[in-house]
């Protein structure tokens, strides 16, 4: 695979030391190239890229709000389509952003068919703001709004499936993928340019600052997510949906749970529930 | 007049921003040992190891990835 050399982030940016976030969006954009107008929503990427009066864009760049990505993403397609303007459009936002916040501005630009590519940096929480739970926290994390306790053990409920819920929209192309594959995940966004119509792309990207591990780390977490089958990569193109890449010997779960400080509280029997769904979904998908 | 947002007219302005004071450790390349995987290229988080794999210390905030996803441990960290 050609990859560019170019860079459209510039350094200089306040990403924390080993932020995936930054990782993720400079992969995107080298795929994309320099015919790219992005959007944000609120959310580290869009505070860390854009301190007044600084940017780190090298490409045009608009933030509007935080639950309004999607539909930003969609007036710049449609106003760039009007002048005639062939540019792609693609929007960055987090999992609040996409699993919370922004869902139903997401799901309306899917329904309406934009020609635009969305890819949700998915860190499992509010990192920006100080790691509260966010829909897309895993079953069993710690964050400062689900912390263990004597009532509490974490957080409480399962992943919130976002890919899942773009797909049943019928768009042309779902994709997941992880910073920490980048080939597989430059190769979906190359696919996501060349399809016409929606795609949505959810990329798993670790946060060396919010799950609590040392940030030479965080492509090797990314990594243990991949191969312990705790985060799957797939896509869904036209409805037919394929693994895209199986690890050669899934390793245990507990070896990505145990190297991160938001899982730490956990008890034996609780990583044990959380093999065991991570077990069933594996079986399920022949990984 | 209502102020109707904000504008930056300099793409790239952050390289003003030389996050390279943050740094602890510093990765120290042996170019001899490199076998031009491109690893740490894709991985830095800056974007500031070129082609050549010359690292821009203007901006390495030294988070360690480079070195750790080394195949060949080319990259050492050090402190300074």
């Amino acid at each position: 695979m050609e990859i560019r050399e170019e860079e459209f982030l510039a350094p200089g940016h306040r990403g924390c030391a080993g932020c995936g976030a930054t990782v993720g969006v400079r992969l995107a954009l080298k795929a994309l190239g320099k015919n790219t107008v992005a959007v944000s929503a609120t959310g580290c990427l869009e505070v860390i890229t854009t301190p007044y009066p600084e940017t780190a864009w090298d490409i045009p760049w608009i933030h509007v709000a935080f639950e309004n990505a999607a539909a930003v993403a969609s007036g710049v397609e449609r106003a760039l389509k009007t002048q005639g303007k062939d540019a792609q459009v693609v929007a960055f936002a987090g999992d609040g952003g996409t699993a919370d916040i922004g869902l139903q501005a997401l799901s309306g630009a899917m329904e309406r068919g934009h020609n635009i590519i969305y890819i949700c940096y998915d860190n499992e929480a509010y990192m920006n703001t100080g790691v509260q739970r966010s829909g897309a926290t895993p079953y069993g994390a710690s964050t400062t709004t689900s912390p263990p306790g004597k009532e509490s053990f974490g957080e409480d409920k399962p992943k919130k499936n976002i890919p899942m819920i773009m797909a049943a929209h019928g768009v042309p192309y779902v994709a997941t993928a992880s910073i920490s594959y980048p080939e597989d995940f430059m190769k979906k966004v190359q696919k996501a340019k060349e399809i016409d119509g929606p795609a949505y792309i959810h990329l798993h990207q670790p946060c060396t600052t919010g799950w609590g591990f040392d940030p030479s780390k965080t492509i090797e977490l990314g990594r243990l997510a991949v191969e312990t089958g705790s985060w799957i990569l797939y896509e869904i193109e036209d409805g037919e949906f394929h693994v895209t890449y199986r690890p050669l010997q899934r390793k245990m779960v507990d070896e990505y749970l145990m190297a991160q400080k938001r899982f730490k509280h956990l008890t034996e029997e609780e990583r044990e529930r959380i093999q065991h769904n991570v077990d069933a979904l594996c079986t399920e998908l022949k990984i | 007049m209502v102020n109707i947002g904000a504008c930056v007219k300099e793409p790239g302005s952050t390289r003003k921003n030389k996050t390279g004071s943050w740094r602890t450790f510093k990765p120290i390349l042996d170019k001899e040992k490199c076998i031009d995987c491109e690893n740490c290229v894709l991985f830095c988080p800056e974007g500031c190891i070129n082609k050549d794999y010359d690292i821009d210390y203007d901006y390495c905030k030294g988070c360690g990835i480079c070195a750790e996803e080394c195949p060949v441990k080319a990259i050492k960290m050090e402190r300074g």
